[in-house]
């Protein structure tokens, strides 16, 4: 146990350094600070909007189908007569939650691909990542579209399409560093010490793969969205009347020459929160791995 | 060279058999009687059992696979049941308006991205850079369906410059079918209004596709180019006294250009799928329209047919990017490493 004392520490040290600056840091570069605050708006917006918005995402109220914004509905109203910035906050619990549960199940299956291959090596890893080869090799978004339309189209499925598609990315990333941890001196020494099998795995090896994971995924969230507003914009996705804001738009394309109020909204809050989840991402690589931050 | 040609064309035949697996696979979850599909609403019981006989449903799944493969490899993708002909003869006639609409997109990309993120780098820390890293991060945000909407209301609606959508204008003939390429047969026929058509039709849809890859190429060619701009060659060239436009354009593009063209190849993939998205917003009688409505109508081989069609283009243009990047960086060695 001895032999495993010094490098502890000297890996330990400079992970407290990090935890201690690190808002401070992602708020030095203003386009991570401007990304960070909206992602707060955002989260805020998803958790507490739902109980201020004052209209039904729903219900439809065809009196008042189509009408411009105004003082009472403020993005207007589509073709069912439904308030647009209610729909739209209730979306982005929809948006939120999807991709996070995108993010999660790729994340778990790629990682448990990635780590059974870098620790079992010989023909299982050969094997493991032959397979993830070929799906890297498809054109994911069109690979998505045809899962999700043998899936038959709901949002859950295109989820799991998704998800079908991205765990490659995963595996690829927590194999390359599990490989690269093996040869540190304190997992060999935790070796030498007896430690079993899963407790490498799991304590050595995997907690010092979550900071490249947590930035991989913090980066992924825009495009998860991104993805899932596309297949919902082509059908596959949330299907009416759900308010999620591809399949708004989806609909609001029947109207967009005249009622240009039921397309503008939605989209614009696709693009808003995508881009603050990249700036995001982007100012958070920058102060967890500034060596591979552009 | 020709050593890692053969060893990755041999990954490919991997790489192409498991497009079939999971194409095929994807046909096996779906759910219903494909033959009852196929038959149509008002088929006897009769005919759906001939047409099952026909194409081997009612057989075991690997005997049914043996099938597909067969059909794959003599281009038989079935029949497709919103046309009711042959997918392989829908693919031929929509193809070309895809394949077209991305090689527009694909030069946009190229033209914009590179020189743009070539002198973001040169200028860092300038005006110039810094609109250009806030274009990026926008490019890379925007929903391809939502900016191509924004666009047809701008350019169509309020200063009615361009088209809404479609391959060509209503008053000029459709060329005659010769490349597909519209931009090419109307040329053949020397039918210059129809070519000007064509070319107005095209610049949307373009730039919608586009965009997201633009800012992507534009991200990576500059993180390149402040990479090489910090190499002792760079220095020892301007140390020597070689004006600023040679040494970015002799030392500093070249070798930038290495790692931006696996990008490059990455986007092409992007752009095959944006195609679905930009080409329903304009009406653009690609693949991507014919694969959504497709979806619609539930038309499944249609939809394996383009899922498998588009994929081995990706494959085929990952080869090639792939060659590219050797012969632009000798350093990398048959066997695929890196040498020193």
């Amino acid at each position: 146990m001895t032999h495993a004392a010094p490098p502890q520490i000297a890996v330990q040290a400079p992970v407290r350094r990090k935890r201690r600056g690190l808002i401070a840091r992602l708020f030095t570069n203003p386009l991570s600070a401007v990304g960070a605050v909206t992602v707060v708006a955002i989260l805020a917006v998803a958790v507490f909007g739902p109980l201020i918005v004052g209209f039904d995402p729903i219900l439809m109220q065809p009196a008042i189908r189509l009408s411009p914004p105004d003082a009472t509905h403020w993005f207007g109203t589509d073709d069912s007569g439904r308030d647009i910035l209610s729909r739209i906050v209730y979306g982005t619990r929809y948006s939120l939650l999807s991709a996070v549960g995108i993010l999660v199940m790729a994340s778990v299956l790629g990682t448990a691909v990635g780590l059974v291959a870098a620790l079992f090596g010989g023909w299982v890893d050969e094997v493991l990542m032959r397979l993830t080869d070929m799906f890297l090799a498809f054109p994911a978004l069109v690979l998505a579209m045809g899962m999700a339309a043998a899936l038959g189209p709901s949002l859950f499925n295109a989820m799991i399409a998704i998800v079908l598609v991205w765990w490659p990315w995963y595996a690829r990333l927590v194999r390359g560093q599990a490989l690269q941890l093996r040869q540190e001196a304190f997992v060999e020494s935790a070796i030498i010490a007896g430690a079993s099998w899963w407790r490498i795995a799991v304590q050595h090896i995997l907690r010092n793969c979550m900071t490249p994971l947590i930035v991989q995924i913090s980066l992924d969230i825009g495009y998860a969205i991104l993805t899932l507003a596309g297949l919902s914009f082509i059908g596959l996705g949330a299907q009416p009347p759900t308010p999620e804001w591809g399949s708004m738009v989806s609909v609001g394309r029947d109207y967009f020459l005249d009622q240009w109020w039921m397309v503008t909204f939605p989209g614009m809050a696709i693009f808003f929160s995508v881009m603050a989840f990249n700036l995001f991402g982007d100012g958070l690589q920058e102060v967890l791995s500034p060596r591979s931050a552009q | 060279m020709l050593l890692y040609i053969a060893k990755r064309l041999v990954f490919m035949v991997f790489v192409l058999f498991g497009i079939t697996v999971i194409t095929f696979m994807l046909t096996q979850i779906v759910p219903g009687n494909p033959a009852r599909l196929m038959a149509g609403q008002r088929a006897t019981a009769e005919q759906v059992q001939a047409l099952s006989e026909q194409y081997g449903l009612d057989k075991p799944a690997l005997t049914q696979f043996g099938i597909y493969i067969k059909g794959v490899v003599h281009g038989n993708l079935g029949m497709s049941l919103t046309y009711r002909r042959p997918v392989l003869d829908d693919l031929k006639q929509f193809l070309p308006a895809t394949i077209e609409l991305t090689l527009a997109s694909v030069v946009l990309m190229l033209a914009v991205g590179l020189p743009l993120g070539l002198f973001s780098a040169a200028r860092r820390g300038k005006p110039l850079d810094f609109a250009t890293r806030i274009l990026t991060v926008a490019g890379v945000s925007m929903p391809i369906f939502w900016l191509g909407i924004i666009m047809q209301v701008v350019f169509y609606k309020h200063l009615q410059l361009l088209p809404i959508g479609g391959r060509i204008g209503i008053s000029e003939f459709e060329p005659a079918q010769v490349t597909g390429f519209y931009l090419i047969d109307t040329l053949i026929e020397g039918d210059w209004g129809a070519f000007r058509s064509v070319l107005a039709h095209l610049i949307l849809p373009s730039v919608t596709l586009a965009a997201g890859s633009i800012a992507v190429v534009t991200r990576m060619m500059r993180a390149s180019v402040l990479e090489v701009l910090d190499t002792d060659y760079v220095r020892t060239a301007r140390a020597k006294g070689m004006s600023e436009g040679i040494v970015l354009r002799l030392h500093v593009f070249r070798n930038a250009m290495v790692p931006t063209t696996t990008v490059i190849g990455l986007q092409v993939g992007a752009l095959l799928a944006g195609n679905f998205l930009a080409e329903v917003v304009f009406n653009w009688p690609g693949i991507g329209l014919y694969a959504v409505n497709a979806i619609k109508n539930q038309d499944f081989p249609a939809i394996m047919g383009v899922t498998l069609v588009v994929s081995v283009i990706y494959v085929f243009v990952n080869l090639v990017v792939d060659i590219l990047y050797t012969v632009l960086d000798p350093r990398i060695s048959l066997n695929g490493s890196v040498g020193t």
